[in-house]
């Protein structure tokens, strides 16, 4: 792939960028509140978003940059089995339109603005808030992570190399969720969204036929991969449960994030929730259709130095320059959407659980807001840092295991929706089973998140995530069933 | 009885996950569509399903809150 700069798509990507900087920084006065100092303001744009603008923001952080690149990337190396994405993401609204709505209640009810706060809430134990809240922050870190990865795949191609040009992109973005907390995200997710939809139905409808047709770039696909003795466009007999279980796993964990959650707190009801789970799919249509891209990228007969450049060595190849800077700006500005809710979740959560519960209980509403600004700056820079500092698969390797740490918060936060009889000893010993256990599990299989298992019969593989919420489901019955019901819990 | 009815329609939301975490019931080629193997616009397919019945469930408890 060429990486010489094209001033043309240059010039149309720092165009956009700069639109979407004005944007962030005007979001503060967008549907302005009396204050801006109150976490609820800050962190949760004053919980009034409507369903149109919950559709962008939770579309828009949960479709994120990092998407864009690696669905595609991993249906171009590994075939049919990468495409498990496009199953998660619709079983997933089926899960949040029953859940979603009775969790936002209760945090609307009793003002709660994170899960820590809601799991302290529901148990009254420290300790299971603590669990909650620092699985989230430590699942999301890596998670932003991946975002400064996406934008760096697109700044690469438009041919900034070197750690500045993201340096640049990742302050702007601080500064402007500083000042404006939520609504910035919120605000820039309405450009972002539209330009990804452009960019996309583009791509799948002008791509295919420069390459031949859909049959055609099914076939190139399938080539590619007898000549290359790995992937395929069907599943291998012993990939079933391997897919069906990360589907069904990842679909569990998407909305346990920090991110994911202050987008669902910060809408305006349950029916909002509710209709966004009828309205969201469409973005799964996208998402579909995009991962498709992996198999053009075969049909196109790219030459790769990693699967990550697939999508922009595509537009690189088959569009003009300013369309592939509209392109590289849509998945650059894909990348800040996200990164700043999850900054944002981050923070709420470190004010909520951590500053409120162990350093200042009697900080105002105005000091909660000041510390969740200064936390989403810390929480940004430390991804930068990561990033600029460590090999990208350690950023890899733990958001991987993010997926499976976030999904033992389950039990804590959603059981409690439905029924009184689980206390905290047990969903503490739960979720300890299974962020050890899977963590474990995950590194005895070398970093992969999938294990295998022989009941017998065949072996086959599942995800581990959901292995390990089993586990942690088990032992939290057990436990539950066994201690008394007046004990105290302990730690 | 108005109530037991929106329940009902809740049970449709189990249809997706049936649909979808069974993989033998679409991992083949044929019958092809547009030149989309079976397994990719089976698949693609559903997207829409899901959509539909999550509409028929949002109906039967839109007026819950």
């Amino acid at each position: 792939m060429t990486t010489e700069i094209d001033s043309t798509a240059l010039a149309v990507f720092l165009f956009f960028f700069a639109l979407v900087t004005i944007l962030g920084f005007v979001a503060s006065r967008w549907r302005k509140p009396a204050t801006l100092a109150h976490i609820d303001e800050w962190g949760l744009g004053g919980r009034s978003f409507g369903t149109w603008i919950t559709w962008f923001l939770v579309g828009g952080d949960f479709y994120t940059a990092y998407t864009v690149i690696a669905v595609p990337a991993l249906v171009y190396t590994v075939g049919a089995y990468g495409f498990f994405a496009l199953p998660y993401t619709i079983v997933v609204y089926p899960f949040v339109f029953m859940v979603m709505p009775v969790l936002w209640k209760r945090a609307r009810d009793f003002g709660y603005v994170t899960a820590g706060d809601v799991v302290h809430g529901q148990y009254g134990s420290r300790a299971l808030e603590l669990a909650v809240a620092a699985t989230g922050v430590i699942a999301t870190m890596p998670y932003i992570a991946l975002q400064l990865v996406g934008m760096t795949t697109v700044l690469k191609a438009l041919g900034l190399h070197g750690e500045l040009p993201l340096a640049i992109a990742f302050i702007v973005l601080a500064l402007y969720t500083y000042s404006a907390g939520l609504r910035a995200p919120a605000l820039i997710a309405f450009v972002k969204d539209i330009m990804i939809y452009i960019v996309v139905i583009t791509a799948v409808a002008l791509i295919p036929s420069k390459l031949g047709g859909y049959a055609n770039v099914f076939a190139a696909a399938d080539a590619a991969f007898q000549a290359k003795g790995s992937g395929n466009l069907l599943l291998g007999g012993n990939q079933y449960v391997a897919y069906a279980t990360l589907a069904l796993g990842s679909a569990l964990a998407a909305f346990m994030y920090p991110h994911t959650l202050t987008g669902i707190f910060a809408s305006n009801s349950g029916k909002t929730i509710r209709k966004n789970a009828v309205l969201l799919p469409a973005y799964t249509l996208l998402l579909g259709l995009l991962a498709l891209l992996g198999y053009m990228g075969h049909a196109a007969g790219l030459k790769l130095e990693s699967p990550n450049d697939v999508v922009p060595a595509l537009f690189k190849t088959l569009f003009s320059g300013w369309f592939s800077g509209f392109a590289f700006a849509a998945i650059a500005i894909g990348a800040l959407v996200p990164a700043a809710v999850m900054s944002i979740g981050a923070a709420n959560l470190f004010t909520r659980n951590f500053w409120k519960a162990y350093v200042n209980p009697e900080v105002s509403s105005a000091g909660e807001a000041k510390v969740a600004k200064l936390t989403s700056l810390v929480v940004k820079v430390g991804a930068l840092l990561v990033i600029i500092f460590l090999p990208t698969q350690f950023a890899l390797d733990l958001q991987l295991l993010g997926g499976i740490w976030i999904l033992q918060t389950l039990p804590a936060l959603v059981f409690g929706l439905y029924t009184n009889w689980f206390r905290a000893p047990g969903l503490l010993a739960g979720w300890f089973v299974g962020f050890i256990g899977g963590t474990f599990l995950v590194w005895d299989a070398g970093w992969k998140p999938l294990h295998l298992i022989s009941l017998g019969g065949e072996p086959f593989t599942i995800y581990t995530g959901l292995l390990a919420l089993a586990a942690n489901i088990a032992v939290a019955v057990v436990i539950n069933a066994v201690v008394p019901a007046r004990t105290p819990a302990r730690a | 009885m108005e109530k037991s009815r929106s329940k009902a329609a809740l049970w449709l939301l189990v249809i997706p996950y049936i649909g979808l975490l069974w993989p033998s019931l679409y991992n083949m080629r044929e019958p092809a569509l547009f030149g989309f193997p079976f397994f990719y616009w089976y698949q693609l397919l559903w997207v829409p399903i899901t959509a539909a019945l999550t509409f028929i469930a949002y109906r039967s408890v839109r007026h819950d809150d």
